[in-house]
């Protein structure tokens, strides 16, 4: 029990530790794509929730963070002067659901406040994942990757021909979203350390939550249905039901990110949607051992980080399908997984062994 | 009623190959259970080497080493990433062959560029049409029904009259079986992976210059295939050639009623009901269906 807010510690004075290098070297440049890595992880930990303890992959999160962040984007950026005089719109003024603001321009606009706007599009994107996982979780192997991919790519389609939702140039100018009095994400001129610091703190909430899930009756439910799935129904547990939640609270992982990182960013496109980011947030999670959240939180700061770095260059897709096909070759369990230390102390005890009986 | 046939033409066209790539599939699938995701990339691999190689040789040579090409791709493929692994689940399955096709994919990116490429028309140009009744149709369309139809005819033939074929199809009813009789099991994954490759990369060529090929093609190619080889049931190639009319024929319609950016939406939406509803597709048998592993 302790050790879970060791470790949790441990990692909010390593976020820490990184900010307070950055300062010192005067690098806080790199802060921007930190931030955006803490959104990305935590969609990861949510999808790891999934892949690793409920046993179900899914090649379809990348849409779910896209609706999130499509419908956060276009409530905010939707302009209803023109409807002002309506008695609806009206009193969804006066409620303080609708505001107006200013664009860049300084143009007026009336659109939807963030927080409703948020709530909103994170509701649409449980009762999608709700409606859809009843039939989807009912597959197996083959059939749900399949299935995952298509409803991916139907998202992809859809908000890449849809022009109210910008096609292919996606939404801009979608304005800061302010979750509390004084602490702003994203918009021009707040402060890069405090949305570092929001992001981060977002993500860490995020996995106190889920680790406190898996070390509960829920997540002992999950294990036995990873371990086997027809014993575990034998035992009494429903795991149509659990597949389902699991499955749900992922999507709503991913919603919560997409919605912030596009307020983070400004701006949302059609390649949040795609095919590719799906595969890619699969491959952070088999890299980090899939049944651990601490390696799919490690993984994704490290790639994710390099990767909105540019680090990969031209080969930034192809990366992600090299580390995918050795991780599976060579370690299906992931890089990071407790068995690693443990097989190099037998390694070592082993060798020891042997030098004493030499 | 001239403009309700010209629609049908121009679904059979793509239903063909979707046919192909189904077929790949299956081929696959039957002597291995497992579904290759990298299949529309053969498909692209082939259309784009033989783009490549039209530029030294004659386009019916060209055609022929692509095909060859491409199928020693796939042999080394099975060689060097599936041969030597101890009965891996179907999940590591799926991410390695998600894997490879991303792998392919990036590769022909970095080799061909982003440019849209199209081989030849067969006979004529992209204008010459023949009238049939008042429906206009391009004599590539014949040429790929043709070739596509001979292809089915062959291997019907290969699976049912020679050795390897019988070989093959004993490894997909049994594998234990089939190697206790001395069948090497091995050698007939190796072999199914050429032989789809071999399909794919011939079906990339004839379609080139209708639908042209660039570097991502294959994994639309893929999802459709697959639309089309579970709509006729997973593992019947006969089926799947059906299925894939009926997916290309629907396709087309819809551009009457939906935007054509939506298209894809519309097989992938049929895939998915099928999945829900029947995923032993139309001409399956539903208990058979559940006896497999999937």
């Amino acid at each position: 029990m302790s050790s879970k807010f060791l470790h949790i510690f441990g990692f909010a004075a390593a976020i820490v530790a990184i900010q307070i290098f950055t300062q010192l070297t005067d690098s806080s440049f790199h802060l921007t794509q930190l931030t955006m890595t803490a959104y990305y992880s935590l969609l990861v930990i949510g999808l790891c929730m999934l892949i690793g303890y409920a046993g179900q992959i899914s090649l379809g999160h990348a849409g779910f963070f896209a609706i999130g962040g499509y419908i956060s984007a276009f409530l905010t950026t939707h302009d209803l002067a023109v409807l002002k005089g309506k008695p609806f719109v009206a009193s969804l003024t006066n409620l303080g659901i609708l505001v107006m603001r200013k664009d860049t321009y300084g143009a007026e606009l009336l659109t939807f406040n963030p927080w409703p706007a948020c709530i909103l599009s994170v509701c649409t994107v449980l009762i999608i994942a709700y409606v859809i996982g009843g039939p989807v979780l009912r597959l197996k192997g083959h059939y749900l990757a399949m299935a995952t991919l298509g409803f991916g790519i139907i998202i992809y389609r859809i908000v890449l021909g849809t022009s109210s939702l910008g096609s292919a140039d996606g939404i801009s100018g979608v304005p800061g979203f302010s979750i509390l009095p004084g602490v702003m994400i994203g918009g021009s001129g707040s402060g890069k350390i405090l949305n570092y610091y929001v992001a981060w703190g977002i993500l860490i909430a995020g996995m106190t939550c889920l680790l406190n899930l898996i070390s509960s009756r829920v997540g002992r439910a999950l294990s036995a249905i990873h371990g086997a799935e027809d014993a575990a129904e034998a035992m009494g547990i429903p795991t149509a039901h659990y597949k389902l939640r699991v499955f749900v609270l992922s999507a709503g992982f991913a919603a919560v990110a997409g919605v912030l990182l596009t307020h983070y960013n400004g701006s949302i496109g059609p390649s949040e949607a795609s095919v590719m980011k799906s595969v890619r947030y699969v491959a952070i999670v088999a890299i980090g051992g899939m049944t651990s959240l601490w390696g799919a939180i490690s993984m994704s700061l490290i790639l994710n980080y390099f990767s909105l770095r540019g680090s990969f260059g031209t080969y930034d897709d192809a990366v992600f399908g090299v580390i995918l096909i050795l991780i599976m070759l060579f370690a299906p369990d992931g890089l990071i997984r407790r068995q690693v230390l443990g097989d190099l102390k037998a390694f070592f005890k082993r060798s020891a062994g042997k030098g004493v009986a030499l | 009623m001239e403009l309700f046939l010209q629609y049908i033409v121009a679904g059979v066209t793509y239903g063909t190959i979707y046919a192909i790539v189904a077929i790949g599939f299956n081929i696959i699938y039957n002597t291995t259970g497992i579904i290759n995701f990298a299949q529309g990339e053969f498909v692209m691999l082939g259309g784009m080497t033989a783009f490549t190689l039209k530029e030294y040789m004659p386009l019916p040579l060209a055609i022929v080493s692509a095909v060859v090409i491409t199928m020693i791709i796939g042999a080394l493929i099975e060689m060097v990433f599936i041969r030597w692994l101890h009965k891996p689940s179907v999940l590591r399955m799926i991410i390695i062959t998600i894997g490879l096709s991303i792998l392919i994919r990036e590769t022909a990116l970095h080799i061909w560029g982003e440019g849209v490429t199209a081989l030849p028309y067969f006979t004529g140009t992209s204008v010459t049409s023949v009238n049939l009744g008042g429906v206009f149709i391009s004599p590539q369309v014949f040429w790929a029904v043709g070739i596509s139809s001979i292809m089915v005819l062959l291997l019907g033939i290969f699976f049912n009259f020679t050795l390897l074929g019988k070989q093959m199809r004993a490894c997909s009813a049994n594998r234990e079986a089939a190697r206790l009789c001395g069948i090497s099991t091995q050698n007939m994954v190796t072999f199914s992976f050429m032989l789809s490759a071999a399909i794919g990369a011939l079906g990339g060529c004839i379609v080139s210059p209708i639908t042209y090929v660039q570097y991502d093609s294959g994994s639309q190619l893929a999802i459709k295939g697959f639309t089309v080889a579970i709509l006729g049931g997973l593992g019947n190639s006969t089926a799947a050639v059906a299925a894939a009319m009926i997916l290309g024929i629907l396709e087309s319609f819809s551009i009457w009623a939906l935007p054509a950016a939506y298209k894809d939406v519309v097989s992938i939406a049929i895939m998915l009901i099928i999945l829900f509803v029947k995923p032993s597709g139309l001409f399956g048998n539903a208990a058979a269906a559940r006896l497999k592993e999937y």
